[in-house]
């Protein structure tokens, strides 16, 4: 058992690796060998930490965080913030999500990344990435969490352009930093408010302060929640900051799998949960989160039925599940919202890994006969299955947990979000809307991964004659991790069973010191009996409708390969340009500030105005006086004795009167 | 005394005619020689009252006008030289021609 | 530590050490040849930054007072006597001057090529006049110094700078000449209208501190030139036009000076002098309101305006604009945090521009061109280069756990509660930051490596690497561990606060004495 004051080694750890693996990188020599073990290596000794650490909170009592005091960082006057990490019920969940699930992304890299160039500087990326997310959900106050908040984002966007010579993939990289810096603003904000209101930035502080010094439902905690929730939809990829995340696909797919399905993107739900007092205390903000999580939840599933890359279809999946997450936290079912961000982190990045894994031998084939196909357009796939077995079988598993067919992990944190949002409706009617479109966007969850399954693994192969010789299984360093996720995608629900199948909602009761304060003003009373057997019958039923018509609607029609297939027409087209939302964003924020800013301030009012009228008006002025009087100056001796003559005249004249 | 005090008044005068020849002199010709003997006798116009004045106000008057006669020499040992200078350079004393400080 | 300097006298010589050292070091440079003209000023401003860090330990953190103060009399009949002294606020701003000095010279190593002697001279000329700006305590020596610093860097730009150096150069020094000179018309009147009151005449700081309430019905006419000065100096909008040129022609080192510790000359200015004159006046709503609008329009302006530069050096240039821009509301955000959040922000900008800077002359000398567009994919070709490049990058958009982000969080946290509306306006400016340094960035080293040219530079040498290597452990450590910087600070920031205080009847007595000599 490892006493919670050495949890900052599950942080320096990585920090360590990062070091090494970024040394590494800089030599001209690779060293892939010692690449390989650093780089995972200090992964497991932090999952190592973690199970310590969780074990070490098993035995103490609940209420009592355990506060990790570093060294003092800011102080001045009355503020004082330490370099501080939290060790509760929560940051220990999580801890255990961001190392479990990271030590096996790493695994998986070994194989995937290995023969990459860029190897080193991969994993130490990837290190440095699991740093900043540690600190994020350990910081015991609010600009220690920011420091791993931005950290992550720039970890984000270093991977996003980490085949940084293709100009999309720099630009993907920095688009996603740009959108989350929009968010971060928002999480400054609450944290300026926050200070002002309550003197303090410390979690716990500011759960104890919050519900003595602010009006519940106030106009102020309205506030403050929205700037933090504004903040959560530019990291977690929600309504109207979500569409770096699609593109931050261009990164590693292991990255995909860590930083934008398992952990990072994750952050805004943790980070409501961890103030979730202060959304318990302001039911409208409540009402716009779960209600941007529920239209973020089915927009982006309709936007997934049609696309053909098969990251991009995970990535809209990621966003549409986010927002299930929020419309859970929204609800105020806190724990519900941690529960299906743990099964979502197992399931999507088993799904991810398995997408790698497909793009792994897609790529191997095509290099293989130096075709330049899309090595990640579904449409180019097909009857995979024959040629990749285990993947197969592991992402079917992962496609039924995350439709909600029971008894998957997915089932049950899914079930429980639409139970709270329904239940929620008793006090605010709109939560039924909330509930309605959960239920569809669960119906397209399961049309579109059955689709996606469908079209990769069934039905006949697309990818060529040559190529198709080359189609093979991962090795075992790929597959293993795969394997991990499969099982705990599988039985992950056991951490939080409800009743009706004789659990005792273990998550919930875990979490129950961290979620207390909010409770004490929102609660929700999940539907017991009848009406709840319905709610499970009606999710599960939907899950297995949407799967059967996913499935039949894509192997009952030819598909053509990417190459031959016609443009869209009509709404697909719609939905496979994404509702043209990127387009839109360009022309109404991104061309008008860069006109505004080159054309307006910079030439107009910068050279033209300030410098062109004012600086060198004045220079102009003062030039033009001084020729003014040069022209007198004609170098006539004759001319200037006149003049002093006339001015001596003038003179004497003045005397003399 | 009262000789020299009825002189004052023509010996004024003569001095202000001379003066103002030379300051015609200075306006209207174009010659550079000529202008510095103009500015010679305007310089010796004021010597003139100088020691015309001098009747009445005591020696100072008189030893301002050999002041003034050194300086005058001084300018004319500069002022030759440069007029020198600008005939080599020039081939002619026509002020005309001489603007080099035209602004 | 302190034991030791007291047994050398430390405290009763270093600050004439610190002004003179570097007037002596002109002599043997330019005396000597050419070639050993930058060996010797490397010299000197080793020496003096060395000497120098022994103020940290000189100084009494606990005191928020002006201490190690020396006093001679230089010109008795009018007042004015040769006299300085540091507080917290002058310490930090000392060590960085010195701390850039070695670093700007080391950095104009391969620059430099024609009149060395000449160079080098100016710089420590240059030093000279920076130091004494800081520590000065009688007006008139500062604005001494003031116009010291002045006479170098127009020579520094207009001898050594870009195509476009002359007309830089001028502007430069016209702007803050006539800054400068509002600013002695104040000087004089108010030791003027101060000798009226109190029958001695004195150019003292803290005589002048003390009864600048005699100037009655003058202040605001007082406040507004010493404001103006000090608007053209940090820059403020709209007097921030000079900046861009003279930093495009500068060369590295005038850049990195200039931007670096020349910038809060105008900020200390307004701490020092402006402000704790004549509070009423400058903490005034309606004066503080068009400092904090003009403020927070120097954030976002010169946010965006950064971003549509095609010139790196402009694009750094008008990012400090931005970047001042926080000072100010810092300062007139009027709590200790915001205040000690300008101060951070004034080191912390001058170390991450400074490197910024650095490095664009370092490429430069290598390329040519200071144009984004004829980069792109050079971070396959100069790895570390892109490395150090990016980490500076990242500090000065204020990344969390680099040295940016403590100045700019405890500004905006510190003037949240007084200007709401203000703070978060200028809040947006961490978004612009990102924006425009990330798109360089992306432009410049990452991208397809498409131009021939760019593919053989070569990478940092050791001496590039030596000469960067302080400035990134100050962006981390002061990222991580500012607070030993900031508890140097705090007692002068209260005090201040103290003198500052609108509310308080009568402040400067409230306050106690500014100085204290050493016994």
């Amino acid at each position: 058992m490892i006493a919670s004051r050495w949890v900052w080694l599950a942080v320096a750890l990585p920090l360590a690796g990062f070091l090494v693996n970024g040394a590494l990188a800089l030599r001209r020599a690779p060293a892939t060998r010692a690449v390989s073990i650093v780089g995972p290596g200090v992964l497991l000794a932090a999952f190592a930490v973690s199970i310590g650490v969780f074990a070490g909170l098993l035995g103490r009592p609940p209420h009592e965080p355990h506060i990790v005091t570093l060294w003092p960082w800011m102080t001045a006057g009355a503020l004082r913030i330490d370099l501080a990490f939290q060790v509760d019920q929560l940051s220990a969940v999580m801890l255990l999500v961001v190392t479990g699930v990271g030590s096996l992304i790493h695994l998986f890299s070994v194989g995937y990344m290995r023969e990459d160039p860029g190897y080193a500087r991969y994993f130490a990326y990837l290190n440095l990435f699991v740093v900043f997310m540690l600190v994020l959900v350990l910081g015991a106050n609010f600009p220690v969490l920011f420091i791993g908040w931005e950290g992550v984002g720039l970890c984000s966007y270093l991977l996003i352009g980490f085949w940084f010579t293709e100009e999309a993939n720099a630009n993907a990289g920095k688009k996603a930093f740009i959108m989350n810096r929009i968010g971060d603003f928002g999480v400054l904000v609450a944290m300026f408010f926050l200070w002002r209101e309550l003197g303090t930035l410390n979690f716990a502080e500011i759960a104890a302060r919050a519900p003595g010094a602010l009006e519940q439902g106030g106009t102020i905690v309205t506030l403050i929640t929205l700037f933090i929730f504004l903040g959560c939809t530019g990291k977690s990829a929600q309504i109207p900051l979500y569409t770096w995340l699609p593109d931050a696909m261009a990164g590693p797919t292991p990255v995909s799998a860590l930083i934008h399905a398992a952990t990072m993107v994750t952050a805004g739900v943790y980070l409501v949960v961890r103030t979730n007092v202060l959304f318990a205390m302001a039911p409208l903000s409540s009402a716009v989160v779960a209600g941007i999580g529920a239209l973020t939840a089915i927009f982006a599933a309709t936007i997934a039925l049609r696309q053909y890359d098969i990251k991009k279809v995970l990535a809209y999946s990621t966003v549409s599940q986010l927002g299930y997450m929020f419309l859970a936290v929204g609800s105020a079912a806190f724990a519900g919202g941690i529960f299906h961000l743990a099964t979502h982190a197992f399931f999507k990045a088993l799904l991810f890994l398995g997408a790698g894994s497909v793009i792994h031998a897609m790529h191997h084939a095509y290099h293989a006969t130096h075709s330049h196909e899309d090595a990640q357009d579904m449409r180019n796939m097909g009857g995979l299955r024959e040629h990749m077995p285990v993947t197969f079988w592991l992402m079917a598993i992962a496609t039924l947990a995350i439709a909600g067919i029971p008894p998957l992990s997915g089932f049950f944190s899914k079930d429980e979000i639409l139970a709270s949002a329904f239940a929620r409706g008793a006090e605010m009617p709109i939560y039924y809307v909330y509930y309605a479109l959960g239920v569809l966007a669960a119906l397209l969850t399961a049309f579109y991964m059955a689709r996606l399954m469908t079209m990769t693994f069934l039905g006949p192969n697309r990818t060529g004659d040559e190529e198709r010789r080359h189609l093979h299984e991962a090795p075992w360093i790929m597959t293993g991790p795969l394997l991990v996720l499969g099982i705990l995608s599988a039985i992950g629900g056991v951490i939080n069973l409800p009743a009706f199948v004789g659990g005792r909602h273990a998550l919930e009761s875990w979490l129950e010191p961290v979620t207390a304060a909010g409770a004490a003003f929102a609660r929700v009373e999940l539907p017991h009996g009848t009406t709840e057997l319905l709610l499970v019958g009606g999710a599960v039923l939907v899950g297995v409708v949407g799967l059967v018509l996913g499935y039949r609607a894509t192997l009952g029609r030819r598909v053509a390969t990417a190459r031959e297939a016609p443009e869209e027409a009509g709404l697909a087209r719609v939905l496979n340009r994404k509702y043209y939302v990127d387009e839109i964003y360009d022309a109404a924020v991104v061309r008008p500030v860069v006109w505004l800013s080159r054309v307006v301030l910079w030439k107009g009012v910068d050279q033209g105005l300030v410098d062109g009228a004012a600086v060198n008006g004045t220079a102009k002025l003062s030039r033009g006086l001084g020729w003014l009087g040069s022209r007198v100056q004609t170098g006539q001796v004759g001319l200037y004795v006149v003049l002093f003559l006339v001015g001596a005249l003038w003179i004497l004249r003045a005397v003399i009167r | 005394m009262t000789d020299g005090m009825a002189l004052l008044g023509p010996a004024l005068g003569l001095s202000a005619i001379l003066f103002s020849i030379g300051v015609a002199g200075v306006l209207l010709r174009r010659n550079v020689i000529v202008l510095f003997v103009c500015i010679e006798l305007m310089l010796n116009a004021v010597n003139l009252s100088f020691v015309a004045l001098a009747q009445l106000h005591g020696a100072s008057g008189q030893v301002m006008v050999f002041f003034v006669m050194t300086v005058a020499a001084a300018e004319a040992a500069v002022g030759l030289a440069i007029i020198l200078a600008i005939f080599r350079h020039h081939q002619s004393v026509d002020l005309q021609n001489i603007n080099l400080l035209r602004g | 530590m302190t034991a030791f300097l007291d047994s050398i006298g430390y405290g009763q010589w270093i600050l004439h050490a610190l002004v003179v050292l570097p007037l002596l070091g002109v002599v043997p440079v330019l005396l000597g040849p050419e070639a050993s003209a930058k060996r010797t000023a490397l010299l000197v401003t080793s020496l003096e930054l060395i000497l120098s860090l022994g103020l940290w330990w000189a100084l009494d953190p606990g005191r928020g007072t002006l201490q190690l103060v020396s006093n001679t009399p230089w010109i008795p009949g009018w007042g004015i006597s040769y006299r300085v002294g540091i507080d917290g606020i002058s310490l930090v701003m000392v060590l960085l001057t010195t701390l850039l000095m070695p670093i700007s010279v080391l950095g104009s190593w391969r620059y430099i090529t024609r009149q060395e002697r000449g160079f080098y001279a100016l710089m420590l000329a240059l030093l000279t006049g920076l130091v004494g700006v800081f520590i000065a305590l009688d007006l008139f020596v500062f604005y001494i110094f003031f116009e010291i610093m002045l006479i170098p860097m127009y020579f520094i730009i207009g001898i050594w700078g870009g195509p476009n150096r002359l007309y830089a150069a001028i502007k430069f020094f016209i702007y803050t000449m006539a800054g400068s000179l509002l600013m002695l018309v104040a000087i004089v009147v108010l030791v003027w209208r101060v000798q009226a009151v109190t029958g001695y005449l004195s150019f003292s700081y803290d005589h002048l501190l003390t009864n600048a309430g005699a100037v009655g019905p003058l202040a605001p006419w007082l406040f507004a030139a010493f404001a103006v000065a000090f608007a053209i100096k940090v820059p403020i909008f709209p007097f921030h036009t000079w900046l861009p040129d003279a930093h495009v022609e500068a060369p590295t080192a005038g850049s990195v000076l200039l931007a670096a510790v020349m910038l809060k000359i105008g900020t200390y200015g307004f701490l020092r002098f402006a402000v704790p004159f004549f509070p009423q006046v400058a903490l005034s709503p309606t004066v503080s309101r068009i400092v904090v609008v003009l403020a927070v329009i120097g954030i976002v302006y010169g946010a965006l305006v950064a971003m549509v530069q095609p010139d790196i050096k402009k694009l750094v240039a008008y990012s400090s604009v931005s970047h001042l821009g926080f000072v100010m509301l810092g300062i007139w955000g009027g709590t200790v945090q915001s205040v000690q959040g300008s101060l951070m922000i004034m080191i912390s900008h001058g170390i991450s521009t400074g490197a910024l800077f650095l490095l664009i002359g370092m490429i430069y000398e290598r390329r040519h061109t200071r144009e984004i567009a004829d980069y792109g994919g050079i971070a396959r070709v100069v790895p570390v280069f892109s490395l150090i490049f990016t980490v500076v990058v990242l500090s000065s958009i204020g990344l969390p756990g680099l040295n940016g982000f403590v100045g700019e969080f405890l500004v905006l946290l510190g003037s949240f509660s007084a200007y709401p509306l203000a703070t978060v306006i200028a809040t947006t400016g961490v978004i612009f930051a990102a924006a425009y340094l990330l798109w360089a960035l992306q432009r410049m080293i990452y991208n397809r490596l498409d131009k021939p040219e760019n593919e053989r530079l070569s990478d940092l040498n050791g001496r590039e690497l030596a000469l960067m290597t302080p400035l990134l452990i100050g962006i981390v450590w002061l990222g991580l561990y500012p607070e030993p910087v900031l508890r140097r600070m705090e007692p002068a920031t209260r005090r201040y606060l103290q003198l500052t205080q609108p509310g308080a009847a009568a402040p400067v007595a409230a306050a106690g004495p500014t100085i204290e000599v050493r016994p």
